[in-house]
């Protein structure tokens, strides 16, 4: 009954405006002036409320900046993060100017040449001095911040050696959560398949490979020694997904049949990060960033970030995967492990994996 | 040419089967534009739940009572009335739409052709283009759901049905939709340039060719390059689903199952996609700033600034567009080197851009402007595409890239950029031309209410996405409730929502003024406008043939408004120079 009501209303409502229309129209051709045509008082009006919309646009904007501006990432946890975030700053200050100009100098030309019936507008078809000025300025600027863009980006992705001892942290994708692998006191991940799948061994691990019988797997959340770095690889089960992990400033994705990489040193800890925010509540997240199925906007894991200390105390806790998976019956007696290849810098990935990325 | 004799299949021939590119324009946009209402509906029915998370709102049971059950839309529905929304706005709206009406009706009535090419051809196009369209309808009926892994649907997501279930006989559907698109597409792409290049009238050089023009043919040959590869990229992803190849699938553990797919990566598909994906927001751009173009022009009633320029531009982004696909993929895993070769080719395009909006700018200065309601949208066109052309220099930085790519900020981005710049293009252009298509005038007031209603609510939906974006949010979220780093943000997200339903119900009164306007508006004059391009010289009944008699030949380029000593101030491109007059395009 009440949606019968609405579309009466409706149907009412647009019968209306029709008649509306049709009696200014017939009004104005009385009158002898062609309705569709902007007349002098459109002109006026209209030019007016672009200088109006110029403001009111601004306003919006810097409205939007208080009231929002503390909502956005706080300061960057990672090392990289800062010089991006410095990019950022280099880059908002360049286009800022920029938009501000063009928009006053659209809506001010608006406002200004209106149309008056005792005007001509000024034939001017070409100027080859000012159309060089612009293409010349911004290609001069834009050549700058690329090459400052493009520095930054070699940094950050500038791949860890073996000097650099890192943390080395697998995390691994599947709908819809998170798993974050370590390798061990080997220093060496176990291997891994799609195959061997099954019942808890949900990572895939290959049972044979002693490499992996230390590695440790956690859920829900992970942690992250602060102030060294840390090699992340990342794999996905199912679907592509990303790790997003916006407080470091980092993402990569997660690509089913292949090993992606993405390094970074945490700088800040949590709890320093609970006074900056002065939210005492606050975590850093891993968030999952490429479309993956009904559950994606779901997909977290907590990060911590702690003193070396803490972080090892918190490893030390965590079984290793031969305990996990109950699998020492079957497994070989000695679970001594193979110290011989420790190299810290390369996992046992295998290299064509690896090189897929390229 | 005068109308043939009649008979009982008239009708069907005029308006169904018709050939001629006037009826096709009309074709293409009422369909486009219905497309693009449901698309613009299906937008305001996800801000909903965005806005409002968890909220029961019965009448989206009413609606769809499988989607929302209890008036809250489901997650994996609310991914696919995502990725419906996306495919229609982007392809069917404003690939379709767009070019469909405008290419067609402004082809050869600007370059003085009878009509196009090849009739037949174009009537397929628009045929092949109205069953992709229904069966893209249709996917939303089938079980499943239609596809839902985004508009770009990435495998494995869109190749395993186990995955979503809108990649079962939804993604199915899409597929065969897009490749009757694609079909559509290149008849039309095809005819339009073989027009161009043959079919202009006497004195109609290539430089003396309006903007529009240009814009089409570059639009055409993009489209003629790029979408044969969408075209194989989703060949391939049929086989992988439907012949158990795996171009794109390897090491899958799924539904409690390890796949027998070895050797593929998706990271091909991804190549494959945007190497049209990116052309393809130049083929929507394009067109819009072409209309544009002739707008500003007409309205300030002076010639566009720096005619030769625009070209240039024109031709300097459409070659660009080809080598930046990898923008969308920095933290795919690629080679950071390739990153940094993608980062230099996107941010190059920015330089003809600018040229261009400088352009825009210098053409009003000194002008007599007419608001028409074509120009207030033209003007906004131009902010928008300054506003969201400069946070594509953040998006385009590969350094930057890695902390806002697939988040707000993006969908703050393109949409700002080419969503609100495509449709204030179209919109612009249906206000100046509906004389043309429909012989009638549209109504001025309720055009400049659509124009003010549109424009604010616009930004106020995309602005305050940069906002989300800064602090993280991912994009495609069926909700902001599950990380408590977003639990401040629920005061942006209702403001965009409401502004969406503001901006949706704001095409209210532009679809009441076409529909009021086709049957009642005033008549039109033959030249309203006083513009000097040839479609103006046709008479305001359509004729099949265009021109009764000779076709206008002609003598000058398109833009000579305002020139010193002439009387009027316009000179239409049919009146030949003066003794010792130099043709401006030079
Ligand atoms: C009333 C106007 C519109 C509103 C309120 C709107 C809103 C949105 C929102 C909120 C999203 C992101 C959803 C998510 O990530 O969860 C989205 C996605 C998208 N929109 Fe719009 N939009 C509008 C008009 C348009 C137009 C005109 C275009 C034309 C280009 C467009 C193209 C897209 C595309 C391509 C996506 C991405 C879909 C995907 O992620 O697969 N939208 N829209
Ligand atoms: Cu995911
Ligand atoms: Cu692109």
């Amino acid at each position: 009954m009440l949606n019968l009501l609405i579309l009466i209303a409706i149907v009412v409502g647009i019968i209306a405006i029709g008649k509306v229309i049709r009696v200014m129209e017939l009004s104005s051709s009385i009158k002898g002036e062609n309705s569709w045509l902007a007349s002098d008082k459109d002109h006026r009006t209209q030019s007016r409320l672009m200088l109006v919309f110029l403001f009111a646009y601004f306003i919006f904007i810097i409205w939007q900046i208080v009231e929002w501006g503390d909502e956005v990432l706080p300061v960057s946890a990672s090392e990289h993060g800062v010089i991006i975030d410095n990019l950022m700053t280099t880059t908002w200050v360049i286009i800022t100017p920029v938009f501000i100009l063009t928009h006053i100098l659209l809506f001010y030309f608006a406002w200004k040449y209106a149309y008056r019936s005792d005007r001509k507008a000024t034939f001017f078809a070409h100027n080859n001095k000012l159309e060089l000025l612009w293409t010349a300025v911004p290609a001069i600027v834009l050549l700058i911040l690329i090459l400052y863009g493009l520095s930054i980006w070699n940094e950050t992705m500038e791949p860890l050696t073996a000097e650099d001892d890192p943390v080395e942290i697998e995390l691994y994708a599947r709908q819809f959560d998170w798993t974050a692998r370590y390798p061990g006191e080997d220093k060496n991940f176990g291997d891994v398949s799609v195959r061997h799948i099954e019942g808890v061994n949900m990572l895939g691990m290959d049972s044979t490979d002693q490499n992996g019988w230390d590695d440790k797997y956690v859920k829900a959340e992970f942690y992250l020694p602060v102030d060294k770095p840390v090699q992340f690889y990342f794999r996905a089960q199912d679907v592509i997904h990303s790790a997003y992990m916006p407080h470091f400033r980092a993402q990569m994705n997660c690509v089913p049949g292949m090993v992606t990489r993405f390094n970074f040193v945490p700088t800040i800890t949590t709890d320093e990060m609970k006074e900056i925010t002065g939210d005492p509540e606050f975590e850093y997240y891993l968030l999952c960033n490429k479309i993956c199925g009904a559950a994606h906007y779901n997909m977290k894991m907590v990060i911590k970030v702690v003193g070396e200390q803490e972080y090892n105390d918190w490893l030390n806790e965590q079984k290793v995967f031969l305990a996990v998976e109950g699998l020492q019956e079957e497994a070989p007696v000695e679970t001594e492990m193979p110290s011989e290849e420790s190299d810290s810098s390369n996992t046992e990935m295998d290299e064509t994996e690896l090189s897929a990325q390229l | 040419m005068s109308a043939h004799a009649h008979n009982d299949n008239d009708f069907l021939f005029k308006y169904i089967f018709s050939t001629d590119h006037k009826m096709i324009a009309k074709q293409f946009f009422l369909t486009g534009s219905i497309m693009g209402l449901v698309g613009m509906l299906m937008s305001t029915f996800f801000r909903l739940q965005l806005g409002y998370p968890g909220t029961s709102f019965p009448f989206l049971e009413a609606i769809m009572p499988n989607w929302a059950p209890d008036g809250v839309l489901s997650p994996d529905k609310y991914l696919a009335l995502v990725t419906l929304h996306g495919t229609i706005m982007v392809f069917f709206l404003l690939t379709a739409g767009l070019s469909g009406t405008f290419s067609n009706l402004l082809i050869p009535l600007q370059l003085g052709a009878r009509d196009m090419a090849s009739g037949f051809m174009n009537m397929l196009s628009y045929w092949f283009f109205f069953l992709s369209s229904c069966v893209m309808m249709a996917s939303l009926f089938v079980e499943g759901g239609p596809a839902s892994g985004g508009w770009t649907i990435y495998p494995p997501l869109s190749a395993l049905p186990e995955a979503i279930p809108g990649s079962g006989m939804g993604m199915t559907l899409w597929i065969v939709s897009m490749a009757l698109f694609i079909v559509s597409s290149l008849l039309g792409s095809l005819n339009y340039i073989v027009t161009v290049f043959n079919l202009r009238t006497k004195g109609m050089t290539m430089t003396r060719m309006p903007l529009t023009i240009w814009a089409f043919l570059i639009t055409a040959v993009l489209g003629v390059l790029s979408f044969p590869v969408l075209f194989s990229a989703v060949l391939l992803l049929f086989f992988d689903r439907s012949f158990g190849t795996s171009f794109y699938l390897s090491d899958i553990y799924i539904a409690g199952q390890a796949l027998e797919v070895e050797g593929g990566s998706p990271i091909l598909y991804e190549h494959l996609f945007w190497f049209l994906g990116h052309p393809e927001v130049y083929i929507i751009l394009l067109p819009a700033l072409g209309i544009t173009s002739e707008v500003v022009a007409t309205n300030s009633r002076k010639p566009i600034f720096g005619y030769r320029a625009m070209i240039g531009s024109i031709l300097a982004i459409a070659f660009i567009s080809f080598l930046v696909w990898g923008h969308h993929m920095f933290i795919t895993g690629m080679n950071p080197f390739l990153g940094a070769v993608f980062t230099f080719t996107t941010l190059l395009v920015a330089i003809p851009s600018a040229v261009k909006v400088f352009n825009y700018l210098t053409t009003l200065w000194k002008g007599n402007i007419r608001f028409t309601t074509a120009m207030l949208f033209a003007i906004g066109l131009v902010s928008t595409f300054i506003t969201g052309g400069l946070t594509g220099i953040i998006l385009g930085d590969s350094a930057l890239d890695i902390n806002v790519h697939d988040t707000y900020f993006v969908v703050a981005h393109f949409h700002i950029v080419m969503g609100l710049s495509g449709t204030f293009g179209m919109i612009s252009g249906i206000y100046h031309w509906f004389p043309k298509l429909f012989g009638r005038m549209m109504n001025k007031n309720l055009g400049y209410l659509h124009f003010w209603l549109t424009i604010v609510s616009a930004y106020g939906v995309f602005f305050p996405m940069h906002f989300l974006g800064l602090a993280g949010v991912p994009r495609r979220y069926y909700a902001n409730t599950e990380f408590p780093i977003f639990d401040n943000l629920v005061d942006i997200n209702e403001l965009v929502t409401v502004f969406a339903i503001l901006a949706a119900a704001a095409q209210g009164l532009f679809i009441f003024n076409v529909f009021y306007s086709i049957f009642f508006g005033p008549k039109a004059p033959q030249n309203p406008w006083k513009a000097t391009t040839l479609e103006w010289t046709a008479p305001v009944e359509h004729l099949h043939g265009n021109w009764p008699g000779e076709i206008p030949e002609v003598h000058r380029w398109a833009y000579d408004y305002s020139k010193p000593g002439a009387e009027e101030d316009f000179i239409p491109q049919t009146v030949p120079l003066a003794e010792g007059e130099e043709d401006s395009s030079h």
